[in-house]
C-alpha cells in the first residue's frame, strides 16, 4: 500500500508490521509522534517515566525472545547511556531497536549533539534513513540486525526525517515472522558483572566484524556510478542533499552508519579524483575513513552547525568556507500568555531570586521574565543546592529551583533526596509547576499527571513523594494567586530548611491526542504569545 | 519528465496547508515530500513534488512559488522565492470575503491551485480528508474563491 506518511509514522508502521511486542518511550521532542502513531495502528505502545526505564523494559523484552523498540529523544539517549552501554555487551535473544533522535540546527532541543557518536561509543549498529520509505525499510533491517547478531540497534532518524511526509510503500509480507517469547537461561550473556567483562566484549568486537563484513555486501548501502572525477560518500538527508547538488557525481550512500564497510569506502574513494564526505552535524564518517587511512575531504568545520540543504552542499562541493546563511531561529517568546505559570515566574522576578531551572515549558522563563540557570531533565534541584553550598549566605538564601512534576519523577526524585540527605546549611525550596503537562513538544500522558488533559496516570502525589523523603514542610498553592504564593515563598525561604511549593494549576492548552496538529498550532501560537 | 516543483508556506497554520498541498500531489501520482520548520521566525512547511524528490526542503531564495498565510509571514515567503518565482499574499483575499483564519488559508491555498497544474478532484479529495464533516461545505467555498482571485491574478499578470 502506498502512503503519504512521516518518519516516524512509517518506523511505527514497520513495528505494526514486524509484530514487535512492546514499544516504549519517554515522550520528547523530536521524538514524540511515534509512539502515538504506533498506538493508532494498534500496536502495543507505552509511555514510560523516563528513557532509562524505557530502554530497560526493552531490554528485558528483548531478553525474553520479544521485539522491542525504544523511542529517545537526544537528550533522552544520554539519559539512558548507563543500560545502553551494558544494553551492548548483553546477549539478546530476540531485538531491541532504539529509535534515536537527533536534532540538526536544534529546533525543538538546547542543543545540537550527534546520536553517530553514542552509537560508536557504545559498540552499537546503527542504521540512518533518508527518507520515509528508508524509515520503513531499515526499521525492518534493524529488526534483523538485531536478531541475528543478538545486538540491539540504532535507527537514526533526524528531526527533518521524522517530521517529514513522503511516499512510502510498505511490505508487510517482507517483516520478519512474528517473535516467539521464551525464556534462556543465558548467564554469560545477561550479567554483566566484572568477571565476564573481557568476555563480553571480546564478543561484542566480534559481533561489529561480522556486521561489517555483511555491510560491505547489504543492498541498502548503495553505490551510485557517475563521473569519476568528483565522490560523495555521505548518509541519511545529507544524501539526498548531495545527490541534488551535485547529480553528476559519483556516490556511496551509507544506510548503516556504523560499523562501516571499509573496504567499499577504500574502492569507491580510490576511484574517483575527489571524494568527499557531506554529513550534517559532527564529522564521525569522515574522521572514522581518515583513521582508516582513506584521504578524503571532511565537510568543512563552518557547515558542521545547522542544517545542511542543497544550496550549503553546493558550496562544500565548491569549497567555499561560508557557514550557515539561514538566520537563526527567533528566541523563545517567554511562557503563554494564558499560563497561569506566568504570574509565578513574575513572582520569582519580583522577589529577586536566583532561579534554578529546569527543561520543558519553564526553559522559557530564560528570556522573560527569569530563570537563571539551565542544564538538563531533573537537574535544577542538584544545581540549586550547589549554589546555597557555594553561595555567600545572604546570596544562598535566594536560591530557588523550579521544575515541572513531570521532571521530578523523571530525573530529580535523587535530587530530592540529596536535598534532605545532604541540606545546605541556608536550607532550600524546590517549587514543583504541577500543571499536568511534561513539556511544550508534548502534552503526552505521564506519570505525574494528575490534572488534565491526562488520560491516564498513576496518580503519583508530589506531596506525599516530598513528605516520604522526609520534607518536612511541604505546601500546595495556586500560581494564579501570586501575592499568597510570594507570601509562603517568603516564609520558606526564610525558614533554613528544606521546604517543597507545589504550584498546582492545569495548563489550559486543550489535551491533544492524537491529534498533534492541532496542539502544535496551539503551542505556535502560545509560543508567539497569543495565549492558547 | 515534469518539472519538480517547490512550494513554500508561511505563517500560522503553514503545515496543515502544506499537507492538503501534498496530499493532492500525491493523489495526483507525483512523489512528493513535505517538511515543517520555521522560515525567519515565521512557521514553515515546505512541499516539493515531481517525478523523484530527493532533497525534502526547499533552500532559501529557490522556491517557485511561496504563500504567506498572515502578513507577519510575508517577509519569509518573500525570501524563500527564486527570482521570478510567484508570491501569493493575503492582500489577495478582499476584507470580509471570508469568515476567519482558516477560511483565509484555504482561500490562499485556492489561489496557489490556479496556478498549479493539479487537478481539481485531486484537490478536492485532499481538502475532504483535512476537514471536518462540519467545516467541508466552508472550507470548499473559501478554496473555490481563492481559487477564482488566483486565476484572475494570474491572468491579469499581478502577482
Amino acid at each position: 500500500m502506498r502512503q503519504l506518511i512521516t518518519g516516524e509514522e512509517a518506523v511505527a508502521l514497520a513495528a505494526r508490521h514486524a509484530a514487535f511486542t512492546l514499544a516504549t518511550g519517554h515522550p520528547g521532542d523530536p521524538s514524540s509522534e511515534l509512539l502515538e502513531a504506533l498506538a493508532r495502528l494498534g500496536g502495543a505502545a507505552h509511555r514510560a517515566p523516563d528513557e532509562k526505564v524505557a530502554l530497560e523494559v526493552g531490554l528485558g523484552v528483548a531478553s525474553a525472545g520479544g521485539r522491542a523498540l525504544v523511542t529517545v529523544s537526544r537528550a533522552g539517549l544520554r539519559l539512558a547511556a548507563d543500560p545502553l552501554f551494558a544494553a551492548a555487551c548483553a546477549g539478546l535473544t530476540g531485538a531491541l531497536v532504539i529509535v534515536a533522535t537527533d536534532d540538526p540546527g536544534a529546533p525543538a532541543s538546547p542543543d545540537e549533539p550527534d546520536g553517530w557518536r553514542a552509537a560508536v561509543a557504545a559498540g552499537l549498529p546503527m542504521l540512518e534513513p533518508a527518507d520515509a520509505q528508508e524509515a520503513y525499510d531499515l526499521a525492518l533491517e534493524a529488526v534483523a540486525i538485531s536478531e541475528r547478531y543478538r545486538v540491539p540497534a540504532l535507527l537514526r532518524l533526524s528531526a527533518r526525517i521524522g517530521r517529514t511526509r513522503s511516499v512510502v510503500l510498505s511490505r508487510p509480507d517482507l517483516a520478519p515472522p512474528p517473535p516467539a517469547p521464551r525464556f534462556e537461561r543465558e548467564l554469560a550473556g545477561r550479567v554483566t558483572s566484572p568477571d565476564q567483562a573481557r568476555a563480553a566484549q571480546r564478543r561484542l568486537r566480534r559481533k561489529l566484524e561480522q556486521i561489517s563484513d555483511a555491510a560491505e555486501l547489504l543492498p541498502a548501502n548503495r553505490l551510485r556510478h557517475g563521473e569519476p572525477t568528483l565522490g560523495v560518500v555521505a548518509a541519511g538527508v545529507a544524501r539526498l542533499h548531495a545527490r541534488e547538488a551535485a547529480p553528476e557525481a559519483s556516490f556511496l550512500e551509507l544506510a548503516l552508519v556504523h560499523p562501516l564497510p571499509m573496504r567499499l569506502i577504500r574502492e569507491f574513494a580510490e576511484g574517483v579524483d575527489r571524494c568527499v564526505v557531506i554529513e550534517e552535524g559532527e564529522p564521525v564518517l569522515a574522521e572514522a575513513i581518515r583513521a582508516a587511512g582513506v584521504p578524503v575531504e571532511p565537510t568543512p568545520g563552518p557547515h558542521r552547525v545547522g542544517e545542511l540543504d542543497v544550496a550549503r552542499v553546493r558550496r562544500v562541493l565548491r569549497r567555499e568556507a561560508r557557514p550557515d546563511d539561514a538566520p537563526a531561529a527567533a528566541p523563545p517568546a517567554g511562557p503563554c500568555a494564558g499560563c497561569p505559570d506566568r504570574a509565578l515566574l513574575d513572582a520569582l522576578a519580583r522577589l529577586d531570586l536566583i532561579v534554578a531551572g529546569d527543561v520543558g515549558c519553564y526553559s522559557l522563563g530564560a528570556t522573560a521574565p527569569r530563570v537563571d540557570a539551565l542544564v538538563a531533565a531533573g537537574a535544577s534541584i542538584g544545581l540549586g543546592l550547589g549554589l546555597r553550598h557555594a553561595l555567600p549566605e545572604a546570596d544562598a538564601r535566594r536560591v530557588v529551583s523550579v521544575l515541572a512534576a513531570a521532571d521530578l519523577v523523571r530525573g530529580g526524585v535523587t535530587g530530592l533526596v540529596e536535598m534532605v540527605y545532604n541540606p545546605p546549611p541556608s536550607g532550600h525550596v524546590l517549587l514543583v509547576l504541577d500543571d499536568g503537562v511534561p513539556t511544550v513538544a508534548g502534552r503526552q500522558d505521564q506519570p505525574a499527571s494528575d490534572a488534565p488533559p491526562a488520560r491516564r496516570t498513576t496518580g503519583i502525589s508530589i506531596e506525599d513523594l516530598a513528605r516520604s523523603c522526609g520534607v518536612k514542610a511541604v505546601d500546595v498553592v495556586d500560581p494564579a494567586d501570586p501575592g499568597a504564593l510570594e507570601r509562603l515563598l517568603r516564609e520558606r525561604l526564610a525558614a533554613r530548611e528544606p521546604a517543597v511549593v507545589v504550584a498546582r494549576r492545569a495548563c489550559p492548552l486543550p489535551p491533544g491526542d492524537p491529534l498533534r496538529r492541532e496542539r502544535a498550532a496551539a503551542a505556535e501560537r502560545c509560543l508567539r504569545g497569543e495565549g492558547p | 519528465v515534469r518539472p519538480l516543483l517547490g512550494v513554500v508556506l508561511a505563517g500560522g497554520g503553514a503545515a496543515s496547508a502544506a499537507r492538503i498541498l501534498a496530499g493532492a500531489a500525491f493523489r495526483a501520482g507525483h512523489d512528493v515530500k513535505q517538511s515543517e520548520g520555521q522560515r525567519g521566525g515565521a512557521a514553515a512547511s515546505d512541499v516539493r513534488y515531481g517525478d523523484e524528490v530527493l532533497s525534502p526542503g526547499v533552500a532559501a531564495g529557490e522556491a517557485d512559488l511561496a504563500v504567506a498565510l498572515d502578513d507577519a509571514a510575508l517577509a519569509a515567503a518573500r525570501a524563500a522565492l527564486r527570482p521570478g518565482g510567484v508570491l501569493i499574499a493575503p492582500s489577495l483575499v478582499p476584507p470580509g470575503a471570508v469568515a476567519d483564519g482558516r477560511g483565509l488559508r484555504l482561500a490562499l491555498l485556492g489561489a496557489l491551485s490556479a496556478r498549479l497544474d493539479l487537478a481539481e478532484e485531486d484537490w478536492a479529495a485532499a481538502l475532504g480528508e483535512a476537514a471536518p464533516e462540519a467545516r467541508r461545505e466552508q472550507d470548499e467555498a473559501a478554496f473555490r474563491l481563492g481559487r477564482r482571485l488566483g486565476r484572475e491574478a494570474a491572468t491579469e499578470g499581478v502577482p
